[in-house]
């Protein structure tokens, strides 16, 4: 027990650094009165004390491997406590902790002993066991091993809800300088493989009515930020890209955390803030229809700290404003700050039945003190002249809080 | 006139039944356990019926889509006194004029009553996140909860789909109701084991041998996924108020 105990701590430690614990996408529904239906938006089952969701397992197989990535705790360097699970014992949690409603499925990832093959194997025969043997229909995110064969990662496929693969740091030559071992180009291959196979099956779906599923929540990535000196242009370009290409369903950034003093990496820890503001930019690409380049291109590549990349966006382009809530396109009302999708489709809604007026608005849960400014509705007062970019700038500032304000100030403080 | 129900979601609709058959005029709709005796206006006792209560929920479907059927019935699992007079406000309404529902959020009694709806939505699914289930010696999933709303009724289909091939009882300490699967249906119970109605399920009936294993490991594992050099004790709190604590095996 008291081993079980310690393997547990080990392997959930060093997965913890894994980002994504999305439970989301997955349709997969109990059909053999077995355990477990997927739920498609996704379960929260608890929050750790840093405030992030757990509905997943997270554990590695092993923090064995052969390779010495500087950012990774489990390289081969590192002076850490190592520990490897069996196959039954993966399969043993995550039964237990699913009947108990603690998870809403399984993450497993590795650390690579001997070859991918091999490694890859293991993975593949706790997910077959869970599927077939225990009847489990729970969720279950696999990572897929760089270097695997095409043969092991389209079987693991059949099985699992997600796959994903990580590009580690945002360029090539950021991470030959980490992992000198690793390439951009062994997470392509993989990428490829399994998005051109859910493009198969998809066809297939049209013409045959019962095929099996394959990933069907899709592959993610994640970046480690500010352990190599990338700008913001450079990795949501990077982002844009695979989106693009591979078809993923997220990238995933991973603010830097300093594990242990290394020559290679700067001892500085990774600001949340930046995290923030990446996420909002992502999100800006995903739901709000913007191209990566509006938000950062060669004269912008660094995306502002103080206020989000919206209305950012907005400031440098005044020329689009104020837009009229009572008669313009969805398409536009989704680039006015203050104005998310929710409220840009009541906006539309609403106006069915009447011209909308500012109380409506700020009923309907609108940013007001950032939207007022972009917006004119039917009791908007006439305005002469029309600010300059720095005093909406600056009245916004004043009359919002932000969390990370003391980020803002390069005073010291003295107490 | 003051119209005074039972508190069943017949009830109310037999309340919008007898308001129209009876051609009243109806100041507000009570339940019958707030109601104290009125000076001014005579009181009408409604009859439950399902009789009654069939009809207006079919005249209902056939002006209401699917979502705002579910919104009325969330809505009423609030068991707020003011939104059950404001659901009998808005029904009342629809039979009204000719017209079908029009999803109109500038409307007090449909923007009450949606967002209502949504917080009853959210303590649904809070309870399919925050159910922590207990084995006990015989192989009974169970698990007792208070949520704000009664919102059982919600979860049972979730449940029942996931948990399949397994026993489970949830019991609401608030409510004095619980929902029991036997691996077939799943019934409503009034009586459950003493221990279940008080506190947390401390000492309750016999615990499978491996049950403190898996809730040791299971804390364990909340506490070595936590990165502690992003601690935010307040956005914590946030996800997991403190009133659900008592419930969640990992704040033990």
């Amino acid at each position: 027990m008291e081993r079980i105990r310690e393997k547990l701590q080990i392997l959930a430690d060093a997965a913890k650094y894994d980002v994504s614990c999305s439970s989301s996408g997955s349709k997969r529904k109990n059909t053999n009165k077995g355990i477990g239906d997927a739920s498609e938006s996704g379960i929260c089952h608890t929050y750790t004390e840093d405030g992030r969701c757990v509905s997943l397992l997270k554990i590695l197989l092993t923090n064995h491997c052969i390779y010495d990535c500087a950012f990774c705790v489990s390289r081969k360097s590192n002076d850490v406590k190592r520990a490897a699970f069996t196959v039954e014992e993966v399969v043993e949690l995550t039964m237990n902790f699913y009947r108990r409603n603690f998870i809403e499925g399984l993450f497993l990832s590795s650390g690579i002993f001997k070859n991918a093959d091999y490694t890859m194997e293991r993975l593949l025969k706790i997910v077959k066991k869970l599927r077939t043997e225990e009847r489990y229909n729970g969720y279950i995110h696999l990572k897929t091993i760089p270097g695997a064969s095409e043969e092991l990662i389209n079987e693991a496929g059949l099985y699992v809800d997600r796959m994903s693969i990580n590009l580690e740091m945002p360029t090539e030559e950021g991470l030959k300088k980490v992992a000198p071992e690793k390439s951009h180009e062994d997470v392509k291959r993989p990428l490829g493989i399994i998005q051109n196979k859910i493009a198969q099956f998809k066809e297939e779906k049209k013409l045959i009515k019962h095929v099996p599923q394959f990933v069907p929540a899709g592959q993610s990535t994640q970046m480690v930020i500010g352990a190599t000196p990338e700008n913001d242009m450079q990795i949501m370009h990077t982002a844009a890209a695979y989106y693009k290409n591979f078809s993923l369903k997220r990238v995933y950034y991973s603010g830097y955390i300093p594990i242990r003093n290394d020559e290679v990496l700067p001892v500085v820890k990774a600001p949340l803030m930046r995290e923030n503001r990446l996420y909002q930019t992502d999100w800006l690409l995903r739901f709000y229809n913007f191209e990566v380049g509006e938000i950062l291109n060669t004269e912008h590549p660094h995306l502002d700290m103080d206020i989000d990349p919206k209305l950012t966006w907005a400031l440098r382009n005044l020329h689009y404003f104020p837009v009229d809530i009572n008669t313009a396109d969805f398409k536009i009302i989704l680039r006015v700050p203050g104005i998310g999708r929710q409220s840009a489709m009541k906006i539309i809604q609403a106006r069915k039945f009447g011209t909308l007026r500012t109380e409506q608005l700020r009923k309907m849960g609108i940013s007001y003190n950032r939207a007022q400014y972009f917006i004119v509705c039917a009791d908007t007062p006439l305005q002469l002249g029309s600010f300059q970019q720095h005093q909406i700038k600056s009245r916004i500032l004043a009359t919002s809080k932000s969390k990370y304000e003391a980020a803002f100030s390069p005073q010291l403080t003295l107490f | 006139m003051i119209y005074v129900f039972d508190g069943s979601f017949e009830g109310l609709l037999s309340a919008v039944f007898d308001c129209f058959e009876r051609r009243h005029t109806v100041s507000r709709l009570l339940e019958e356990h707030y109601f104290q005796g009125s000076l001014f206006e005579a009181p009408h006792i409604v009859h439950t019926s399902s009789q009654k209560s069939d009809r207006v929920w079919k005249g209902i479907a056939k002006k209401m889509d699917k979502d705002w059927q579910r919104k009325l019935y969330c809505a009423f699992l609030s068991e707020q006194a003011d939104m059950y007079d404001t659901l009998f406000k808005l029904i009342h309404s629809l039979f009204c004029s000719e017209a079908i529902f029009q999803e109109n959020y500038g409307d007090a009694l449909i923007l009450d009553t949606a967002q209502t709806a949504k917080k009853v939505e959210r303590e649904k699914h809070r309870m399919k996140a925050f159910t922590r289930f207990e084995k006990s010696g015989d192989g009974l999933f169970f698990c007792a909860v208070a949520p704000d709303f009664n919102v059982l009724p919600l979860i049972i289909r979730f449940f029942r789909n996931r948990y399949a091939d397994q026993p489970w009882l949830i019991y609401d300490q608030k409510r004095k109701y619980g929902i029991h699967y036997d691996t077939h249906s799943v019934q409503r119970v009034e009586i459950v084991p003493e221990s279940l109605s008080d506190t947390r399920l401390s000492t309750p009936l016999i615990l499978d041998e491996k049950e403190a294993l898996y809730a040791t490991l299971w804390k364990d594992y909340f506490k070595s996924t936590n990165i502690e050099a992003r601690n935010n004790p307040k956005l914590h709190v946030q996800h997991v108020p403190k009133r659900y604590w008592r419930f969640l095996t990992e704040k033990q």
